[in-house]
């Protein structure tokens, strides 16, 4: 399975991951991704005549894990924003938001 | 690249050409007692950033936690919708960036929702349509984004947004419809009574407060055009957010009419979420998600899948209320409705309103004269929904209680309605703080009784002569006499008493 | 008892029977590795925090519950350190990254709430690649940790850290996380003992996440009988972790007390071994299995072919997992904020960009962009969903081989320690570290890197012993029994020499 994987493709990608990398950045990321999606694209191989497999998304046979509906104790709003960058009013302080009225 | 803005086609006109296709997607705040995944309280309102916990605000390491409640109340929404019950599903995350969003993922159900393929009935002028559910599934809130300067403060870099995460983790059920095809007239009333159909059903469950005005029940109107004859799709539009019954309504006509300009003019529709002004009617469009196409949903890793057996299902059908359209014709014949006044009632989303005043007390021809002419007008002339009225069922039914009692007469509950809307307290209250309580005092009655005799006797004397009916103009002065404060019955009884 | 020096020479059992004798105090103890960390640790670089005055206060209140003879647990005072992917109230907590620099949690993880509730005072946070990521400990914003059998070597990842504090005597007992083999890697690499329990069998929450379906925490320690200790205070139900098995903890403490191989059916995996593997690795493997046998072990041969798909499988559903849970570090609740340069005025979109550039390292960057590519439209059935279903291939794979064998074994890691900066530029050859130990991850079956003595370049090399979903007590008792033997054969225990040294220097 060879693998096309452009420059461009990886800067779409760090837009979609939020992740604004440099040139240099994309340009290594650019060469190394397809040898990585190469050496992993042989998944697909693995699976031939392996008949019906179900995807396995958990390792544990668990169903049905569920809370009561009790309330528990919440954080004090001083320890939630303690990590905060920034805050104001008891709220998080963020730059701008786009397309927010 | 800025096309000229095509021309709204009228609505009617519109249907000439068009056929309408809708889509809903309805999200309902559950009225669990806690979050979905974490035990924070979902109390509306309250200080900032006081219902959080490191679960809902995505810190590092923290982990969700099914509220069984919640996936109860999923799959009684299910049920009543007439779907099939998932025998094994997982949540999934649904991957994008937006700062209202803790983990900067949503937890939610994308290709396994809990309740699938169902349907249920809606009643429009007497009209039955059938409304096919794609899908019912569980997901979380986001919280909450003040945008703090700008317009009003230039100052450099002063443009900010405040984030409160309280809201962040509210279980929300979102019901999606599969397309609506009716006749095009039909389409905004039948989104309408589907949404408030819903409303009623989330009650009638008892799973969710349905509040528009707080936002626990909340509606996307999906709607594309296509012209007669054709049957692929059109492209859609999707309108978020739409607020009100009446919003819903609005918000189908106006799309119908933008996108028959758009059509007409021979442009193509964008697919686009849009924003629904409750001020002007229309509609504009939303924020660009570039990414929006590309979700990248996987199986939520850090909860289990949900099965729910089968006995566990058939337990909770148990308790299901009534169905709607059952309901309506059992109500129906309880109430011995016409067809017409039935019609009437649900059209009005009255229906839980006069079931509620009947069970207060009241007759069904009172409790319906009541909610569907005098409030009505009232709820009319202030836009909103009878609902939404400062009165409750209880109170209509006392003051037809006050009525029936001979306190008070039609025209002074009239009075009352005033007091009580205008927040003055309970309809006895009103009654004497505004001494409306009609004169009860014999003498004073008989006195005027003597006075409006005298003072016609034509009418006494045709009275006397066995015209009974001609009583009225004598009440009509001893009433106007009283100021109105008299029990008109009783002034009858006096006429007839002294004239024969 | 001698000086603080030999005190911090005792295991954690030896150690908490000196404490339950009276023979000296937790404080002593503490104060013991707090000297070692002091002397050695300027060199080995295995603690990001030290909380010298948390650690003597618990000890103090140890010592008080010791002499009033009602100690909190069998481990009541004896010193822990912590890998610092783990929630600490008051200790911050950085994941080996920038992006966390500085944040202090406002809750403890479950595992160290079971710490502080029996008792074990928590001398510090140990170092680790970048949210877990690597297999060298190179890793780490903060600096690289070195392995004290050689400083010039890597201890392995990512939980070199840890390894390196219990393998340098800092510490007699650590907790580490495997996703992919970050506690069992560096346990052989270091020669130390790091169990990966059952996937549930130790609660996530509080932990940063790495890869949710993969991660879990479990002992790395100097002894089989220690990391059965540690495994049973920090093991069980949570109900804050929805993937946590509520049933009790297999009796483990019991079965390395036990080490009894008699009549044990023992699976050599042929797939994990032989090409690839360095030959005094595959040697000391070889022996120890001689060893079982002559101790009264069956040992058969097993096959596991989809294990070969296995590093592939990994390498898709990890960053698919990562992707999404290192979003959430975006610059808006906590964390690191940097403002991108030469924008007037940016906005929140573009602060969390240009933060995540500057705070995540490289190979956390590498990872969220393959698992973005993996999971995104299009992709996803060939890459996430094929490699789900390799996943449930490795589990039948465990499951058949569970029917001929109670438990399996392999050498650990395919080579010994290798040089600082020899695979940092190679990331798929560093990726090739996990290879024995990533099958048990994507299975969630229970692993256990025991010491199995010295390579030819006399660095420590480590055998695995993988056993069926919550049954670990298989692998302290079959781990237990090699122990016992090698050291009988040694006489006495491996001890990384250049710290030692550098001691009594």
């Amino acid at each position: 399975m060879s693998v096309e994987i452009t420059r461009d493709d990886v800067a779409h990608l760090a837009g979609l991951a939020r992740i604004q990398l440099d040139d240099d950045e994309l340009d290594r990321l650019g060469q190394e991704l397809p040898k990585i999606i190469e050496s992993v694209a042989t998944v697909s191989q693995a699976l031939e005549g392996a008949g019906e497999v179900e995807p396995m998304s958990h390792p544990t046979p668990l169903r049905n894990v569920f809370r009561e509906d009790v309330v528990h104790e919440c954080l004090t709003p001083e320890a939630a924003l303690a990590g905060a960058p920034a805050s104001e009013e008891q709220r998080f302080m963020v730059p701008k938001i786009l397309g927010e009225e | 690249m800025t096309l000229t803005q095509p021309e709204l086609v009228p609505f009617e006109q519109a249907l000439t050409r068009y056929e309408p296709v809708m889509g809903l997607e309805v999200h309902v705040e559950l009225n669990t007692a806690t979050k979905m995944f974490c035990g924070c309280p979902t109390t509306f309102g309250g200080e900032p950033n006081t219902h959080v916990c490191p679960v809902c605000l995505g810190l590092p390491g923290s982990l969700p936690v099914v509220n069984g409640k919640a996936v109860e109340s999923a799959i009684r929404i299910g049920l009543a919708l007439n779907c099939e019950i998932a025998e094994w599903c997982r949540f999934a995350r649904k991957n994008y960036f937006y700062p209202d969003m803790p983990k900067n993922f949503q937890t939610s159900q994308y290709d396994e929702p809990i309740a699938f393929d169902g349907w249920t009935e809606v009643e429009v002028d007497g009209e039955t349509y059938r409304i096919e559910i794609e899908r019912a599934h569980m997901e979380e809130d986001t919280g909450k984004s003040t945008h703090v300067g700008g317009a009003t403060g230039r100052i450099h870099g002063a443009e900010h947004s405040l984030l409160d995460y309280n809201r962040a983790g509210i279980p929300l059920i979102e019901i999606v419809t599969k397309p609506i095809f009716v006749p095009g007239g039909k389409a905004p009333a039948v989104a309408r009574a589907y949404v408030q159909q819903l409303r009623d059903l989330m009650l009638a469950l008892d799973v969710s407060d349905v509040r528009m005005d707080q936002g626990s029940l909340r509606a996307d109107v999906n709607l594309s055009l296509r012209p007669h004859g054709v049957t692929t799709l059109g492209t859609r539009s999707e309108t978020k957010n739409v607020n009100s019954f009446r919003s819903v309504e609005r918000a189908v006509r106006y799309e119908v009419s933008r996108h028959a300009g758009i059509l007409d003019s021979g442009q193509r529709v964008v697919q686009e979420t849009r924003h629904f002004h409750e001020d002007t009617g229309t509609t504009s469009p939303g924020r660009e998600k570039s990414d929006a196409e590309d979700y990248r949903y996987f199986p939520e890793p850090d909860l289990a899948p949900v099965a729910p057996s089968r006995e566990w299902v058939e337990e909770l059908r148990a308790t299901l209320p009534e169905p709607p359209a059952e309901r309506r014709r059992r109500l129906q014949a309880e109430w011995g409705f016409s067809d017409l006044e039935m019609r009437d009632t649900v059209g009005a989303g009255a229906l839980d309103l006069v079931a509620s005043t009947i069970a207060s007390g009241a007759s069904p021809q009172a409790a319906r004269k009541w909610w569907l002419s005098e409030l009505a007008r009232r709820a009319n002339e202030q836009g909103v929904e009878l609902s939404a009225l400062a009165i409750t069922p209880a109170q209509v039914a006392r003051i037809q209680a006050l009525v029936d009692e001979g306190k008070i007469n039609d025209k002074l509950a009239r009075q009352v309605f005033d007091g009580v809307l205008a927040g003055e307290g309970e309809p006895d209250e009103v009654v004497e703080k505004r001494g409306l309580a009609v004169v009860s005092d014999e003498g004073a009655l008989s006195e005027a009784v003597d006075r409006a005799i005298a003072a016609n006797p034509d009418v006494a004397e045709k009275i006397r002569g066995g015209k009974v009916q001609a009583a009225g103009a004598l009440i009509g002065a001893v009433m106007k006499e009283m100021r109105g404060q008299a029990d008109a019955g009783r002034v009858r009884e006096l006429i007839v008493e002294k004239l024969s | 008892m001698g000086g603080t020096t030999d005190l911090a020479e005792l295991t954690g059992a030896e150690l908490a029977d000196a404490l339950a004798a009276g023979e000296t105090t937790s404080v002593e103890a503490t104060r013991a590795c707090l000297d070692r960390i002091e002397a050695l640790d300027g060199t080995l670089g295995s603690f990001l925090h030290v909380d010298a005055e948390g650690a003597l206060a618990a000890a103090a209140e140890a010592d008080e519950r010791r002499s009033a003879a009602s100690p909190a647990s069998p481990l009541d005072g004896v010193p822990v350190a912590v890998k610092d992917l783990l929630c600490t109230v008051g200790q911050p907590t950085t994941a080996g990254s920038r992006i966390l620099e500085g944040w202090v949690p406002p809750y403890d993880a479950t595992v160290v709430t079971r710490l502080r509730r029996a008792g074990l005072p928590i001398l510090g946070k140990t170092n680790l690649d970048e949210f877990a990521m690597g297999s060298s400990t190179e890793h780490s914003a903060y600096g690289p940790t070195r392995n004290p059998w050689d400083t010039e070597r890597t201890p392995g990842g990512s939980g070199g850290g840890s390894a390196a504090a219990v393998a340098a005597r800092l510490a007699p007992l650590a907790i580490g996380t495997d996703t992919g083999g970050s506690i069992r890697q560096p346990g052989a690499l270091t020669g130390t003992v790091g169990v990966k329990p059952t996937y549930g069998g130790v609660s996530r929450y509080g932990i940063v996440a790495m890869a949710s379906s993969l991660d879990q925490a479990g002992p790395v320690t100097r002894t089989v009988l220690d990391a059965a200790l540690l495994h049973e205070v920090i093991g069980g139900h949570d109900p804050l972790d929805s993937t946590s098995i509520d049933a009790p903890v297999p009796p483990v403490v019991e079965a390395a007390r036990r080490g009894d191989v008699a009549g044990l059916r023992i699976g050599v995996v042929k797939e994990l071994g032989g090409e690839g593997f360095q030959s005094g690795v595959q040697a000391r493997f070889e022996e120890s299995v001689q060893l079982l046998t002559e101790a009264g072990a069956t040992v058969v041969e097993v096959s596991c072919p989809s294990f070969a798909h296995a590093l592939a499988a990994y390498y898709l559903v990890m960053p698919s997992e990562v992707s999404s849970n290192l979003a959430r570090f975006d610059a808006m609740r906590y964390g690191l904020r940097v403002f991108p340069e030469g924008v007037d005025d940016p906005s929140a979109e573009q602060v969390m960009a240009a933060t995540r550039d500057a705070g995540f390292g490289d190979e956390v960057k590498r990872r969220i962009i393959l698992g973005t590519y993996a999971l995104s439209s299009g992709y996803y059935d060939a890459y996430y969903g094929s490699a789900q279903k390799v996943r449930a291939l490795v589990a039948r794979d465990f499951g058949r081989a569970f029917e001929q064998a109670d438990v399996l074994v392999s050498p650990t890691a395919p080579t010994t320690a290798f040089r600082m900066g020899e695979k940092l530029d190679d990331p798929l050859a560093m990726y090739l570290q996990d290879v024995a130990t990533i099958p048990a991850n994507l299975a969630g079956v229970p692993g256990l890197s025991l010491p199995a003595g010295l390579a030819e370049d006399g660095l420590p090399v480590g055998v695995q012993f993988l056993a069926p979903l919550q049954a670990d007590d298989r692998l302290y008792n079959a781990a237990a029994a090699l122990e016992r033997l090698l050291l009988e054969k040694w006489g006495g225990p491996l001890l990384a020499p250049s710290a030692t040294e550098e001691v009594s220097a």
